[in-house]
């Protein structure tokens, strides 16, 4: 039995043996008295997964911040070195700079965008609204690395009398202009901002359809009582509809925000962090496989762990009063 | 519970069923529990071959046929990523895995470090690899995962067959973990032929005569360079080579060698003095003296880079880069070689030490105890291995005795004529440097200098500082 074999082998054991285990305890579980049956049965079904959970998220989890305490093979124990070497060190700070640059940008132009499309789009006949719609949610389907490529023919810099096959710079160079360098400009962080531009263009069509789906959710009418008390379009919209769908501009914010406190492939794939547009995942990348410096890598990692925990209470709370509302 | 009791052995049956399974499911992740932990497996297999061949010789001289290998396989993980590599360097292998009846696993990949990384890592490693760079090979040799070549190799044969200096590159703490297998030579600079010579050039001999050439051109309204050293990850290598080359030449090898040991600091004159020779050379990466200038060369890709040299006129007249490029070059020029472009070495500095060649390669590591492996490892530390590939072209071979007749092209038998020739061949330094620096800060820095981003001073100190301690 080759080694595909003995993968396909040991699936299918595994999954006979992980159903014929609920299996078992569910009878075990059903022999019992029940209300003893009633109070355990819900641990037989959730306390595997809970268990799984722990032992490969939360065990790694905790490996991690040992190794951040640990050498660059995670072996020998130097306490804070790690982090005195990387937080000392400027670079790190720019690029915390960035990720912070990254995180206020992205949410906030990406719901704008998304809001403005799907209040629009509420208005125009439904063939036309399904076409817009569509038209913005298409990059939804590109992945991050693709996206990345298909945004450097954009970027492309050349020398200045070779042919420019960036379109900005054709375009730049049509006007009579010398080619600009856009990914290389770092003053006012214009190349990172650049590239926040790609992922706005990749999550405005996510922010789109649930916020116009809870536009559509919110009912007529208290928008018809605000239109019979005489509000203008501008004030239903601010005063009532918005209210009423915060709690989902709250989590597609937040959701978005997530997701860019982890940006890598668009900026490994454009700039790989040169021209102070690194992030925080693309230095951990370069720490792990180019440095190969396990401790420093790990270092990033509970940096980012850090960084989200805030942003996670926040979510969970924000369900919690929305559960109690209920 | 009546129900439970009328249908009991039922119940009991299933239950046995139900456990059988179980316990199979127990079984199968104990295997695979255990595959990954290298040090319980394999510890005691690296003792087993001691044992077993207490005379090193004895495998040598055991005729093939004895060792019954036949039938058994032989996973191999390369660098070789493209389809005519991957069928070239499996043409060194093939004819004697058929011969043995062997069966051969090959990996390429271009992704090779993450890779090997991975596969060693999780406990299920190849049974050769070939490294692109000694500084992984020897990471892992550092963790224990490699055998000691010296139980599968006549060590003495080898090392008078190679080239000087080559069994040290894969030479790990006085142990021999790694054979180099394939050499590439970096000391070479290109010019397109036909073009270079209606304008009036001669290939320089000397740093002097290459000063006043790029001077020339210049005066002439030429471009005289094309750099390119954007790598996406790798980003900075090739302006690294250039330094290595330059500091060769200036400093020797022992300086050299004190360099990659940490002991030379980047700082001091000597490396200093190799950053400032190649901005020199290069008219301080001004866009007279290199296509694009500073920014040409931090955003071209190495591998498109030599291009507008092939072009009419051509956009700049010499290019710096190892043999390998010349699978970059143009169709036409690929084609004809001999008729579009030339190559002369890189020219001396210090008469004192000679005209060197900076060398990488491919190098060959034994992970595992399995004899079919050992014995291909013995296979390809002959000279005859590599003649396939040789004939083929884009092979140079590491061994001193190499037929260089057998390369197909004019080009190639000159390359593998100055590797011969050469003072003395050094890997490339940086892939010797510890990881930190030699992948990391010294690529990063080069780049930020070269891009105008910081001064020499800076980058060579932020260099010196990423040195482990």
């Amino acid at each position: 039995m080759g080694q595909f074999g003995g993968a396909i082998f040991a699936i299918a054991v595994g999954l006979l043996g992980a159903l014929a285990f609920y299996w078992l305890l569910n009878k075990v579980v059903e022999a019992l008295p029940p209300a003893w049956e009633n109070r355990l049965k819900p641990y037989v079904f959730i306390g595997p997964a809970i268990v799984i959970v722990a032992t490969f998220l939360v065990f790694p989890a905790l490996l991690t911040i040992r190794d951040s305490f640990h050498g660059s093979n995670a072996e020998e124990f130097v306490g804070l070195a790690n982090y005195r070497q990387l937080l000392g060190d400027g670079s790190v700070w720019s690029l915390l700079l960035n990720n912070a640059i990254w995180i206020v940008v992205v949410p906030t132009v990406a719901v704008s965008i998304g809001l403005a499309v799907a209040i629009m789009t509420d208005r125009l006949s439904s063939t036309w609204e399904r076409v817009t719609k569509a038209l913005i949610f298409l990059p939804m389907a590109i992945s991050f690395i693709g996206a990345g490529v298909i945004w450097r023919f954009v970027y492309e810099w050349r020398p200045p009398g070779r042919p420019q096959i960036g379109l900005l710079n054709a375009i730049v160079e049509a006007m009579g202009f010398e080619p600009i360098h856009w990914l290389g400009t770092s003053d006012l962080r214009l190349n990172t901002l650049l590239l926040t531009v790609i992922m706005i263009w990749l999550q405005s069509g996510f922010a789109m359809v649930l916020l116009s789906a809870a536009i559509k959710g919110v009912p007529d009418e208290t928008v018809e009582a605000a239109r019979i008390d005489g509000a203008s379009e501008g004030q239903i919209y601010w005063r009532v509809v918005i209210p009423q769908i915060k709690s989902t501009i709250f989590v597609v914010t937040t959701t978005v925000m997530i997701l860019v406190m982890k940006i890598f492939d668009v900026v490994f794939a454009l700039t790989q962090g040169r021209f102070n547009t690194n992030v925080i995942a693309n230095q951990f990348y370069f720490e792990l496989f180019q440095v190969r410096h396990q401790g420093r890598a790990a270092v990033l990692v509970v940096l980012l762990i850090i960084a989200v925990i805030p942003i996670m209470i926040a979510n969970i709370r924000r369900l919690r009063q929305e559960e109690a509302l209920r | 519970m009546r129900s439970l009791l009328a249908h009991s052995r039922l119940w009991i049956l299933l239950v046995a069923v139900a456990l059988a399974i179980a316990a199979c499911a127990d079984d199968a992740e104990d295997v695979t529990d255990e595959g990954p932990d290298d040090e319980d497996v394999e510890e005691p297999e690296d003792e087993e071959p001691d044992d077993e061949e207490p005379d090193e010789d004895a495998v040598d001289d055991e005729p093939e046929e004895d060792t019954g290998i036949e039938g058994e396989a032989v996973s191999i993980m390369t660098p070789f990523a493209d389809d005519e590599e991957q069928a070239n360097f499996l043409s060194t292998i093939e004819p004697w895995a058929e011969e043995h009846g062997v069966e051969v696993e090959h990996e390429g990949s271009d992704d090779f470090e993450t890779l090997i990384n991975t596969r060693v890592e999780g406990g299920n490693p190849p049974d050769i690899a070939l490294f692109p760079q000694p500084g992984l090979m020897r990471d892992m040799a550092d963790a224990g995962d490699m055998r000691d070549l010296d139980e599968v190799l006549d060590l003495d044969a080898v090392e008078d067959s190679l080239i000087e200096g080559t069994l040290d590159d894969g030479t790990y703490e006085d142990e021999v973990v790694g054979l180099m297998y394939r050499l590439n030579l970096k000391s070479l600079v290109w010019y397109p032929v036909p073009e270079f010579e209606e304008a009036g050039y001669s290939a320089p001999e000397t740093w002097d005569e290459l000063e006043d050439l790029t001077a020339q051109m210049v005066d002439d309204g030429n471009v005289p360079w094309c750099i390119g050293i954007e790598s996406s990850g790798a980003t900075g290598w090739p302006a690294t080579d250039w330094v290595e080359d330059i500091m060769l030449r200036t400093a020797g090898l022992e300086a050299t060698d004190a360099w990659v040991e940490g002991e030379l600091e980047f700082a001091s004159d000597e490396v200093r003095g190799a950053f400032e020779h190649f901005e020199d050379i290069t008219g301080g990466f001004s866009d007279e003296y290199v296509l694009g200038g500073n920014t040409g060369m931090v955003t071209t890709n190495f591998g498109d880079s030599s291009e507008p040299m092939f072009e009419d006129p051509p956009a700049c007249y010499m290019h710096r880069q190892a043999q390998f490029i010349q699978g970059f070059f143009p169709e036409e020029v690929q084609e004809n070689p001999e008729e579009h472009v030339d190559f002369f070495p890189f020219p001396p500095i210090d008469e004192e030490h000679g005209n060197p060649a900076l060398t990488a390669g491919d190098i060959a590591s034994l992970f595992t105890d399995n004899p079919a492996a050992e014995e291909l490892v013995q296979h390809m530390a002959t000279a005859e291995a590599g003649e396939p590939w040789a004939e083929a072209g884009g092979f140079l071979s590491a061994h001193e005795g190499f037929d260089t007749s057998l390369y197909p092209t004019d080009i190639e038998q000159r390359q593998g004529e100055f590797l011969t020739e050469a003072s003395f061949a050094r890997f490339d330094p940086s892939d010797d440097m510890p990881a930190e620096v030699g992948t990391g800060a010294f690529w990063t820095e080069i780049v930020d200098w070269i891009a105008g981003e910081t001064d020499l001073d800076s980058a060579v100190e932020g260099i010196d500082e990423s040195f482990p301690e």
